[in-house]
């Protein structure tokens, strides 16, 4: 291994530039040429890169995902007037989702006998509301949103009554049709 | 050893260049104001290390992260330790970058011809800001799977595009298989690569322009004659940065480091809380201690102000920052800038009220109230002993206290009888109010009269 400085000879004269006073004036357009030919090669090539990365991270805004009918149980577990939790998985779950696939909603059978299914996310900013039976109310954990019964806001800082989810009865099932946590 | 040094540096210059950044002549007494910059670059470091260590055994996808978490937590060797390290690194990091920033602004150190160190500041602390809130999401339990959902309905708010963002937050329309994997590639490599870039940076201007000498009063900057007198000053009485100002960044920063472990080894990471299931609707999420104040920001915005505090004030927060070193002439005294530590008092103070006020969240409900004793009660005639039960059973409870029991959202009613009659107390509970339920539809007249019966017991 050889220390810095132990070649004691000079470095050898450069070599001369191959371009001549005679010449001189045709290099520069061919200069100008090749910086631009080396930027836009090097464009394109980042075009190529940042066109899939981009597309990739966006992905998820122009991915439609299927809306599902999921049963959540007999209608016969269901009594009139009760609102209770119910738990589906969400429309097209990845392998790896696991529990994070699984969404809930609070099922309410109406005095008429139909079915409303609130969305458990507060219109606030989206905390899990709980149900309190004997209130009657729905209390946000977060910022202390309340909603009555049927979703409309009793007090606090929610603007909006709860989302619903669409909800239908086949062959005696009560079915939930997967849907996206409502914002905004 | 020399010789082999020699070669390096003839085949590397870095010898060279390390010896120069090192010995550069740096002002006299800077004393310990000056090491917070250093101690965040030590806490990111260690961030670099503890983090690396954990994404070995970490696994990046929703529906496993919980349990490669409690392995880390519960049977990995130094899992917990390391766990705890990287939890208060980024506490520490959060804290120094902030006294950072704010020393920073009381000395003027951001005047000319340092307004590109400020500017690459600012955007490394929005960037710890984003490390910070991407990393307490990857304790992937309960409370992060709800604190994804807020944060996408805060991306929500935003007019126009706020469904899409609210879309991109979740990377898709619910919490899902995707949601953790984009905020572990953000938290773990883009994040940290623009961190890595931006230090880079903020280190040349450092090394560039030297570092800013303690501000005299009466020596205003100009750009004319600042950097001759500067240059002056360090050929008088500059002294080598290393060691003459380093050693105290070393005891610093290695004071940070050992707090960091002690506590780690002391007081442990942050407990999982229950497993990242969306359906498990006994949730009570809170953000980590450095968001807790926005947490009560929110809380105690009115509803009208909501989607610009949401929307607009960080915007503000942020052309703020960037604005500062617009001012790059003049006084660096805080004498002559008045406004300086008004204004960094003003921030800590409006923080560390919310902070207090999200500790406390007295807005929220307090669902584990348990009926009211009968010592409490007092009384043992029929009606009061039923308003008493349905005081609970209703719900009041959660909001209301009497003698120590209950929630804080609303008045105490510990004494409501000796400000309300009767009537009043019938009134309020019926027609509610802006903060209360109107319970007229889901109580009958027996219950209201029952209620009305025990709270006018309470003088």
């Amino acid at each position: 291994m050889d220390a810095a400085g132990s070649d004691a000879s000079p470095d050898p004269a450069p070599p001369a530039p191959p371009s001549t006073p005679t010449n001189g004036a045709e290099m520069l357009p061919r200069r100008r040429f090749f910086s631009r030919l080396s930027t836009a090669v090097s464009a394109a090539a980042a075009v190529i890169v940042g066109v899939p990365f981009i597309g990739f991270l966006v992905a998820p805004l122009v991915r439609r995902v299927p809306r599902e009918w999921r049963a959540v149980g007999p209608v016969d577990r269901f009594a009139v007037g009760e609102t209770v939790s119910v738990t589906f998985q969400d429309a097209s779950p990845l392998p790896w989702s696991g529990v994070t696939a699984r969404t809930a909603a609070w099922l309410r059978r109406t005095e008429d006998g139909g079915f409303t299914a609130f969305s458990v996310n507060c219109t606030h900013l989206g905390c899990p509301v709980q149900w309190i039976a004997d209130a009657r109310l729905f209390l946000c954990p977060c910022h202390g949103g309340v909603y009555n019964a049927d979703g409309t806001v009793a007090a606090g800082p929610p603007p909006r009554p709860l989302g619903e989810y669409p909800v239908r009865v086949r062959s005696g099932r009560v079915e939930i049709l997967t849907s996206p946590i409502p914002f905004a | 050893m020399s010789r082999l040094l020699a070669w390096l540096d003839d085949r590397t210059g870095l010898v060279t260049w390390t010896r120069h950044a090192l010995e550069h002549p740096v002002p006299p007494r800077t004393g310990w104001w000056y090491v917070f910059g250093s101690a965040t670059l030590i806490a990111f470091l260690l961030q670099v290390v503890t983090g690396i260590a954990l994404a070995t055994a970490y696994v990046p996808a929703s529906g496993q992260a919980y349990e490669s978490l409690r392995f880390i937590s519960e049977q990995a060797l130094m899992g917990r330790f390391l766990r705890g390290m990287h939890y208060f690194g980024a506490s520490a990091m959060m804290l120094l970058i902030g006294i950072h920033v704010a020393r920073t602004y009381l000395m003027a150190a951001y005047k000319y011809p340092r307004e590109l160190n400020w500017l690459s500041g600012a955007v490394l602390l929005l960037l710890t800001i984003a490390l910070a809130f991407t990393g307490q999401l990857l304790r992937w339990d309960q409370t992060a799977v709800w604190s994804v959902i807020v944060a996408a309905a805060q991306a929500g708010k935003v007019p126009v595009i706020g469904t899409d963002l609210a879309r991109f937050v979740l990377a898709g329309d619910t919490v899902g298989g995707a949601t953790l994997s984009r905020f572990f590639a953000f938290h773990v490599f883009f994040i940290p690569a623009l961190v890595f870039l931006l230090i880079g940076l903020h280190l040349l201007l450092v090394l560039r322009h030297g570092i800013s000498e303690r501000p005299r009063l009466g020596q205003p900057v100009e750009e004319a004659t600042y950097r001759a007198r500067y240059d002056a000053m360090l050929r008088s009485e500059g002294v080598p940065f290393w060691p003459d100002a380093a050693w105290r960044d070393a005891v610093f920063g290695a004071a940070v480091v050992a707090v960091i472990a002690i506590l780690a080894v002391i007081v442990g990471p942050p407990e999982l809380g229950r497993p990242p299931d969306p359906s498990i609707l006994q949730a009570y999420p809170r953000p980590d201690w450095y968001f807790l104040w926005y947490f009560a920001v929110l809380a105690l915005t009115p509803t009208s102000l909501e989607t610009f505090i949401i929307v607009v004030a960080p915007l503000v927060f942020g052309a703020i920052l960037l604005l500062v070193p617009l001012s790059n002439t003049g006084e660096r005294s805080v004498r002559r800038r008045p406004w300086a530590p008004l204004l960094v008092i003003a921030i800590v103070t409006v923080i560390v009220s919310f902070w207090i006020a999200g500790a406390q969240a007295k807005w929220s409900p307090d669902f584990a109230a348990t009926p009211l004793p009968a010592e409490v009660v007092h009384d043992t005639s029929a009606a009061v002993v039923e308003g008493a039960r349905l005081f609970h059973s209703k719900g009041c409870e959660f909001c209301h206290q009497i003698a120590g029991h209950g929630g804080e959202r609303g008045p105490d009613l510990s004494n409501v009888a000796s400000r309300l009659t009767s009537q009043g107390i019938a009134l309020q509970i019926t027609n509610g109010g802006p903060n209360m339920p109107a319970y007229a539809r889901s109580l009958t007249p027996d219950e209201v009269q029952a209620l009305v019966a025990f709270l006018s017991t309470r003088k």
